[in-house]
């Protein structure tokens, strides 16, 4: 079976993730300079988190496959930057229109973190481009996960880079969290940021599930259209053996999802 | 290694040495860009921080030429797999060209930094030239470790040009940033600038990471 445990997961990533909506709307304290405005911190910086986590997991998935050349880990690490470049687009946006509310403009050029997150998504972005612009499976797969290592070390250093470029406006959350963060809020974004994450894990795991589906489906229906053929040359309209659909290589039984 | 990477880089070196391709190319586009420069701008001279930007975008997308050809030769001739025939290290190849691209990268700078000088900038450059000079080195080492590893990347795909171009540009920022950041107060007064060991030590740091990746993760790319 594919996908076990995957209900359970996408059960409890929507049940802590609203919990997370709840705590955003009745019970995190309106922030007194920003006002209502603030609460999008609570989507904003756990997106931020999720999607830059997961590229790294990514990088690290990658040298996996790359030491161990088990296919697999590059579908994961596929995946992970897929997911990852999705949560971008939130983070951009989100990103912005809270710059819009408290800063006053949509975007913000001297601002470190936004640049740099800018550039990470930019640079992950090719990362589609070069892959499906390989044809050969297996060399696509190995020059992917080159990428994924090589873009993932790059987003700490691009980011400590375009850190010290420039003077913080950006709030500075994380450093600060032990400080003047009410430990209301804190809590909120805290849970949050474990519903980011699972859900996170859960579309992770829902589309590695899928893409796994789909190559065992397609992996059968080789199979089938090759008895066919077979039994078509042979003139032979008996029916085709059973057993021989389980496609044409029986030694790779097909991977379970994990 | 080393003795295989000298090779592919004497064989590197004398191609270029014949033909010409990469360097002239390079040099021509940086002045060309200088001048274009000079009269889209439509200025006399350039203040420092937009003179730092102008030098070091045109630096970064002639070293783009450099690198989308580094492999050309090979590709083109299917030497590559002659290159995996032989029973040496792969990383000598990524030394080898990286080498190549830096030693390219300091002879174009030899020359558009003098056409940048003598187009868009106002005061003398020569008393902040020592610290412009290793600011450039050091940036150079960090792109030409990053160019051979996008280079070898992107030479399988089918589109080859855009992807070395999509790739290098963004892993390169920190380099830009850090240059120009470092090189824009040398232009002003030609003062030393008290933040510039800052920015070296980014530069550095950057190479030293860049080199290691490259070095970790090379192998993979050359394989059957």
């Amino acid at each position: 079976m594919f996908g076990r445990g995957l209900a359970t997961l996408a059960a409890v990533a929507a049940l802590v993730f609203s919990g997370a909506l709840a705590m955003v709307l009745f019970y995190a304290p309106i922030d007194a300079d920003q006002g209502f405005v603030q609460k999008i911190f609570y989507l904003h910086v756990p997106m931020a988190l999720v999607a830059l986590a997961g590229f790294v997991a990514a990088g690290v998935m990658a040298a996996i496959h790359l030491r161990t050349g088990e296919r697999a880990w590059d579908l994961r690490s596929y995946v992970a930057i897929h997911l990852s470049t999705i949560l971008g687009v939130g983070v951009l946006a989100t990103g912005s229109i809270w710059a819009r509310a408290s800063w006053g403009h949509w975007w913000v050029w001297g601002e470190p973190m936004l640049v740099a997150f800018l550039i990470v998504f930019l640079l992950y972005a090719v990362y589609p481009m070069l892959r499906f612009s390989i044809e050969d499976p297996e060399r696509q797969a190995r020059y992917a996960s080159v990428f994924a290592v090589m873009a993932g070390a790059f987003v700490p250093v691009n980011f400590a880079a375009v850190r010290s470029a420039e003077p913080l406006t950006h709030p500075q959350v994380l450093s600060t969290t032990g400080g003047n963060m009410p430990p209301e809020m804190l809590a909120t974004f805290l849970v949050s940021l474990a519903g980011m994450t699972l859900l996170y894990l859960t579309l992770w795991k829902l589309e590695m599930t899928a893409k796994r589906s789909s190559e065992a489906l397609r992996r059968l229906q080789r199979g089938l259209a090759r008895d066919t053929d077979e039994a078509s040359a042979r003139v032979a309209p008996a029916t085709p053996p059973v057993p021989a659909i389980g496609g044409p290589s029986p030694g790779t039984p097909a991977r379970e999802a994990d | 290694m080393t003795r295989a990477a000298l090779a592919i880089l004497a064989k590197d070196l004398q191609t270029e040495r014949r033909t010409g391709e990469a360097v002239p190319a390079m040099a021509l586009f940086s002045v060309a860009v200088f001048v274009l420069f000079r009269f889209g701008l439509d200025r006399e001279s350039l203040e420092a921080g937009l003179a730092a930007g102008v030098l070091w975008v045109t630096l970064l997308l002639a070293a783009l030429l450099g690198v989308s050809r580094l492999f050309a030769a090979e590709r083109e001739q299917d030497l590559l797999d002659g290159v995996l025939l032989a029973p040496i290290d792969r990383t000598g190849v990524w030394i080898a060209k990286a080498i190549a691209l830096l030693l390219y990268l300091i002879v174009v700078e030899l020359i558009a930094v003098p056409a940048f000088a003598l187009l868009l900038l106002g005061p003398p450059l020569t008393t902040a030239l020592p610290a412009l000079a290793l600011t450039l080195l050091l940036a150079n080492v960090g792109i030409a470790a990053v160019g051979g590893l996008v280079a070898a990347l992107a030479a399988e795909s089918r589109a080859r040009e855009l992807i070395t171009a999509l790739l290098l540009v963004p892993l390169s920022v920190p380099v830009v940033l850090a240059g120009s950041a470092a090189s824009a107060p040398l232009f002003t007064l030609a003062q030393q600038p008290e933040q510039l060991g800052r920015w070296l030590a980014l530069l550095g740091t950057y190479n030293v990471i860049f080199i290691l990746i490259a070095v970790a993760i090379f192998d993979y790319l050359l394989e059957d």
